[in-house]
């Protein structure tokens, strides 16, 4: 008995041995969020992971990885089971993913959202979403009625902050009436709650939801409601055809390829990332007919200028709540001041949850 | 903003049209948890019940067989754990736990081709008396059926515990089986069937989220309100009644702090966040303070294996 257990052991820990070997091959593991299937956030880095396999290179992903504990052993199975490279694709991942770093410094790391990069092979990326809210506040300030905006709004870090700011300040330059209505619902997905929240803007006298969250759930509500509504993440038209009048789509595709085929190769090197419009990061699911050629037209103009440069989300005089200046007139904001902010800009009503 | 009558009216309404879901599967799992039978699986059978209900209504185009096919295979799911627990005398919360995370796997490898298919228009009765009366139109009506089941339910079951003689094999089993069985109560058929009914109202309130109240099919969609539904059972102390209340203390809270939200009180958004658990917990605990009261209505022998002897 004891001799056939050991046997057992023996063939166990060489097929173990085997299956490590088998990794030698350079595979990129993803961790996700969501269920790939949110057609939201997650469901466009998987379409990004999709490329990178099209591209033959083997990939792996876990997906509803909540943040926490849970990622940072999540990202360190990844980096044990022979991954070379991983993305990490949710801001909650920044402390894990640089943990798990420090410990394997031989496997390459990028970290969506984030800003830390306390070890070589950690690189950060992220696309300027706030792009797409200055276009969408441009229609939102344009298109309501009731002059007031109602905004899901996921948890407070300067990205979503920033995506408020954004939107309010392209709907007050064309509408200075507007008011923004931020409802704060602490999660990244949860349709019921994202539904609730959607609802009770609405009820609150909003005819524009928009949202910082990722499922269609909103967009859904604001169909049925008769009121306008825009897009998360990826094109989600199909689910309120004739309330959304467009989505911010991330393309997370050619960054993918790009860094995955760099660290195969040997050529990765640590950076920070930030694509916008310019690059293709960020697009425009089609604008909606409903609001009007000459809208589109406009719309469609404002987007080349950001692309080109000649326009900027964040261009001063900018002032806080308080009425302090934050962008001096004719200066526009630098990229430190974007990716660290944590004031409203005038017009936005209500605190930051602290 | 407007604060006017025919609002508190329409917010009222959109109250307990979120509270259905936790009140169907809050009902279920009493009535199995009466029967001495702990099922941690309410949140499993919930999912299971989404996404059978949202592809039988895609695949038949049919939303009777999907009401019935989402309460069916909560039924079935509700089995498996039947035949673990009863029949080979598994640990009732590792089982439980298990169907939980087994649903959840399973919906979402069944729900792969039901992703982004939009949902269909649920009928919602007497539109034309919701729109005509202020306040009290939007409260009573304007709802879809499974809404009005929902709430006359909670009284049928304290009707059926309290009144009926099944009701009172129930009551008996839970309490002491071995008392039961001795009486000649089949003990194990009453817990099966007890476990079928709380999985068949798990999967209407799977149903109820997509078909009705988000109507699409998105993974994990249940999004925790299994476990809701399953606290609300033990805070209400086993009463159907008091189950009905904390739903829609839940429900009620859930949707004020949006719309405190949305008005811009200055009230920490966190703690706004945190109040429904709160306030649910806080009355629940002050309208069950009579302890002669909970003893009569738990379950003493809650999740305890019976077996009996030959």
């Amino acid at each position: 008995m004891y001799k056939l257990f050991l046997r057992g052991l023996i063939s166990v820990l060489f097929l173990l041995g085997l299956s490590i070997n088998a990794n030698a091959d350079f595979k990129v593991g993803f961790v996700y969020v969501g269920p790939t299937g949110d057609h939201g956030w997650t469901y466009q880095h998987d379409e990004g992971r999709k490329a990178v396999e099209a591209a033959g290179i083997k990939t792996t992903y876990v997906e509803s990885v909540p943040e926490g504990a849970d990622a940072e052993r999540v990202i360190r199975q990844l980096a044990q089971s022979g991954h070379d490279l991983i993305f990490t694709t949710s801001f909650g991942y920044m402390d894990p993913t640089n943990k798990v770093a420090k410990d394997f410094p031989n496997v390459k790391f990028e970290h969506a959202t984030g800003y830390k990069r306390e070890h070589s092979n950690v690189s950060t990326y992220s696309a300027r979403f706030y792009e797409g809210r200055t276009l969408l506040g441009h229609m939102a300030g344009k298109m309501t009625k009731t002059n007031t905006i109602g905004y899901i709004a996921s948890f407070p870090i300067p990205e979503v902050i920033r995506g408020i700011n954004a939107m309010t300040l392209a709907a007050q330059k064309v509408n200075p009436d507007i008011k923004t209505k931020i409802v704060w619902v602490f999660t990244w997905y949860d349709p019921g709650k994202e539904s609730e929240a959607a609802q009770a803007l609405i009820d609150q006298g909003a005819d524009i939801i928009m949202q910082h969250t990722d499922s269609t759930a909103p967009v859904q509500v604001a169909e049925k409601a008769g009121v306008w509504s825009f897009g998360q993440a990826s094109d989600m038209q199909r689910f309120a055809p004739k309330s959304i009048l467009t989505s911010i789509i991330d393309d997370w595709a050619p960054y993918y390829v790009e860094r995955s085929i760099a660290a195969r190769d040997g050529t990765w090197k640590q950076q920070d990332t930030w694509h916008g419009l310019k690059e293709g990061m960020v697009a425009m699911a089609p604008y909606n007919s409903a609001m009007g050629s000459d809208l589109v037209k406009e719309v469609e103009q404002l987007q080349k200028d950001l692309a080109s440069g000649k326009a900027h989300s964040f261009t001063g005089p900018i002032y806080d709540q308080k009425g302090n200046i934050l962008v001096a007139e004719g200066a526009v904001a630098d990229d430190g001041m974007l990716a660290g902010m944590n004031v409203y800009v005038k017009g936005v009503e209500g605190d930051i949850p602290q | 903003m407007s604060f006017d009558l025919n609002f508190i009216g329409i917010l009222i309404g959109a109250i307990m049209a979120s509270s259905v879901p936790l009140i169907l599967a809050a009902s279920g799992e009493l009535i199995t948890e009466r029967s001495g039978v702990l099922n941690l699986g309410v949140e499993g059978m919930m999912i299971i019940g989404a996404i059978s209900g949202f592809a039988l209504m895609v695949v038949t185009d049919n939303l009777f067989f999907a009401v019935i096919g989402s309460m069916f295979s909560g039924l079935i799911i509700s089995l498996i754990f039947g035949l673990l627990t009863q029949s080979l005398l598994t640990n009732h919360v590792a089982t439980g736990l298990a169907l939980t995370i087994f649903g959840i796997g399973m919906s979402a490898m069944i729900g792969k081709n039901f992703v982004g298919i939009p949902g269909k228009e649920f009928p919602l009765l007497f539109l034309n008396l919701k729109e005509s009366i202020p306040f009290l139109g939007p409260i009573f009506f304007g709802h879809s059926i499974i809404l009005y089941f929902a709430f006359g339910l909670p009284f049928l079951t304290n009707y059926f515990l309290k009144k009926t003689k099944t009701g009172l094999i129930i009551r008996a089993v839970g309490d002491s089986p071995t008392s039961a069985s001795n009486q000649g109560i089949n003990v194990t058929l009453v817990r099966y069937s007890c476990i079928l009914y709380g999985g068949a109202m798990c999967g209407l309130a799977g149903a109820y989220l997509s078909l009705i109240y988000t109507p699409q099919w998105i993974e994990n969609m249940t999004g925790g309100r299994g476990w809701i539904a399953l606290a609300l059972v033990v805070f209400a102390t086993w009463s159907p009644i008091k189950v009905l209340i904390g739903a829609l203390i839940f429900g009620g809270i859930t949707i004020l702090q949006l719309h405190m939200q949305a008005v811009g009180l200055r009230i920490p958004v966190q703690l706004l966040s945190a109040l429904p658990y709160i306030m649910t917990i806080i009355v629940l605990v002050v309208i069950s303070r009579d302890s002669r009261k909970i003893k009569l209505n738990t379950p003493t022998s809650l999740g305890q294996i019976f077996y009996k002897e030959k």
